[in-house]
């Protein structure tokens, strides 16, 4: 998508703002692809042993049985680990996290909350991030990392016993996992349900502008 | 069955997975399993790449597990032992666990029962119950995970596998001890050769200081608290060292063949 969009810049002459660099919306993509690999995927794998008393319908799983979703989820986490730490670098070394999610206040958060609540936020400056958006950018990365770093755990709790440890142990690690891989799902609900009401974003997420 | 065919993991090993699959189908996610041919994810991923040969999303998934194999044999440190809990840390009542039901467990007997030992070793006797016994004993209270997720902590008593191998002269540098159990399905599983040194890794003949249960895999089992528990074979009568990767019961279905924890 990503590869499209570049080639778009370069035959459009006008010189519009980017609002989102080429690669933040290769990595978001290649986030977004791997992210849902992951999720359905561990679902399945959920379901062979249910931490709660539900199952999640086979129609929206990935690989069919246990050992076919174990296959996809331990192949989709490296393209999701690999590509988290590119973003991870870039958005440290570029200064993006810092400039677009920083800082957050309590009062600018209460009142972007009050806001939205009441459909006054606005969207007119795609380039600025109001406080609810700089909360939850901001804590769907931390929530990226413990996902990934719980994940370990539950994979490794022998070889990284120390990490497995820190989450509490192994049964408590899944359930990290579970309530971690619950936070992305309901961010995405409301990520994609937002940028359906605002299409200039997801506009900006595909061809940059 | 044509259409079901296509439908099932194609890389893997068809003819071994619908002869399981349609021969044993004794637990829910094996039937869903080949009820999921018409799920949204085995349509859209797998045999909507399985329409072209070019691409094969399994032949993928495969090369990546293979990949993940020596990841994990990478990270393996063949001195980091398992946590290890006290007695009363024990899940009781311990879970049985196989792809049969209990009543369907190999009943094994004991008198008549022998170790075959065979392959990359000097001594390829066969070793007796009573002669096992004899050899000297630890016993661990460790953490038993399966792939499926959960996990049980159980107390093994048995000799570590490493004096067992150096007591028949196995050549240590070969690459798997080959383990098959008397199940009627042939259940048999590859252990590679540097888990199978780990001081924690056992032929275990004791669960809870009583002589082995059939439940748990009377008369031997291979306990490694290192692995997730389908690497941790039952109902054990032979031990081959071999250079040859042979294969597994889960395995061969698709399940990572290191499988380290």
């Amino acid at each position: 998508m990503s590869s499209l969009a570049a080639g778009d810049e370069r035959t459009v002459p006008a010189p519009a703002k980017i609002i989102q660099p080429a690669w933040v919306r290769t990595v978001h993509w290649i986030n977004a692809f791997a992210m849902i690999l992951m999720i359905m995927s561990g679902w399945q794998i959920y379901n062979a042993s249910p931490l709660f008393d539900f199952r999640f319908s086979h129609a929206i799983t990935l690989g069919g049985w246990l050992g076919g979703a174990l296959l996809w989820h331990f192949a989709a986490m490296w393209l999701l680990m690999v590509n988290g730490l590119v973003y991870l670098a870039l958005g440290l070394a570029t200064g993006r996290f810092r400039k677009k999610l920083l800082p957050i206040t309590p009062s600018g958060v209460i009142s972007d909350v009050k806001a939205a609540l009441t459909f006054k936020l606005a969207h007119d400056d795609l380039t600025k991030y109001n406080y609810v958006q700089k909360l939850l950018y901001a804590g769907i990365i931390v929530v990226g990392i413990v996902i990934v770093l719980s994940g370990l755990s539950i994979w490794k709790p022998v070889q990284l016993q120390w990490l497995t440890a820190l989450f509490g142990g192994y049964d408590v690690a899944r359930y990290v996992h579970f309530i971690c891989m619950s936070a992305i799902v309901a961010f995405l609900i409301v990520h994609v349900a937002l940028a359906a009401l605002v299409p200039k974003s997801l506009r900006a997420m595909i061809i940059g502008r | 069955m044509g259409r079901l065919r296509s439908l099932l993991i194609p890389g893997v090993d068809k003819k071994l997975l619908v002869r399981d699959a349609t021969k044993l189908m004794p637990d829910l996610a094996r039937r869903r399993f080949i009820a999921g041919g018409a799920s949204f994810g085995a349509l859209t991923l797998l045999t909507g790449c399985d329409v072209s040969d070019s691409f094969s999303a399994d032949q993928m998934l495969a090369k990546v597990s293979k990949f993940n194999d020596a990841v994990q044999a990478a990270i393996f440190n063949p001195n980091a032992l398992a946590p290890t809990f006290p007695e009363s840390a024990i899940t009781k009542p311990f879970p049985f666990n196989a792809y049969y039901e209990l009543d369907d467990a190999p009943e094994v007997d004991g008198k008549t029962w022998k170790l075959e030992v065979s392959g990359l070793v000097d001594n390829k006797k066969s070793w007796t119950l009573e002669e096992l016994y004899k050899l000297p004993q630890v016993k661990q209270v460790t953490r038993h995970i399966c792939v499926e997720g959960w996990s049980a902590i159980g107390s093994w008593t048995g000799t570590p596998l490493r004096d067992f191998l150096k007591l028949v002269g196995a050549d240590t540098r070969a690459k798997y001890c080959w383990f098959q159990c008397a199940d009627s399905e042939g259940y048999n599983s590859p252990l590679d050769m540097r888990t199978a040194l780990h001081p924690q890794t056992q032929m275990t003949f004791k669960f809870a200081d009583e002589i082995l249960p059939r439940a748990y895999g009377f008369p031997m089992k291979i306990r490694v608290p290192t692995k997730l528990g389908f690497k941790n074979p039952k109902y054990v009568i032979s031990m081959e060292v071999t250079n040859d990767y042979k294969g597994g019961y889960w395995e061969d279905q698709g399940y990572n063949s290191f499988s380290g924890s």
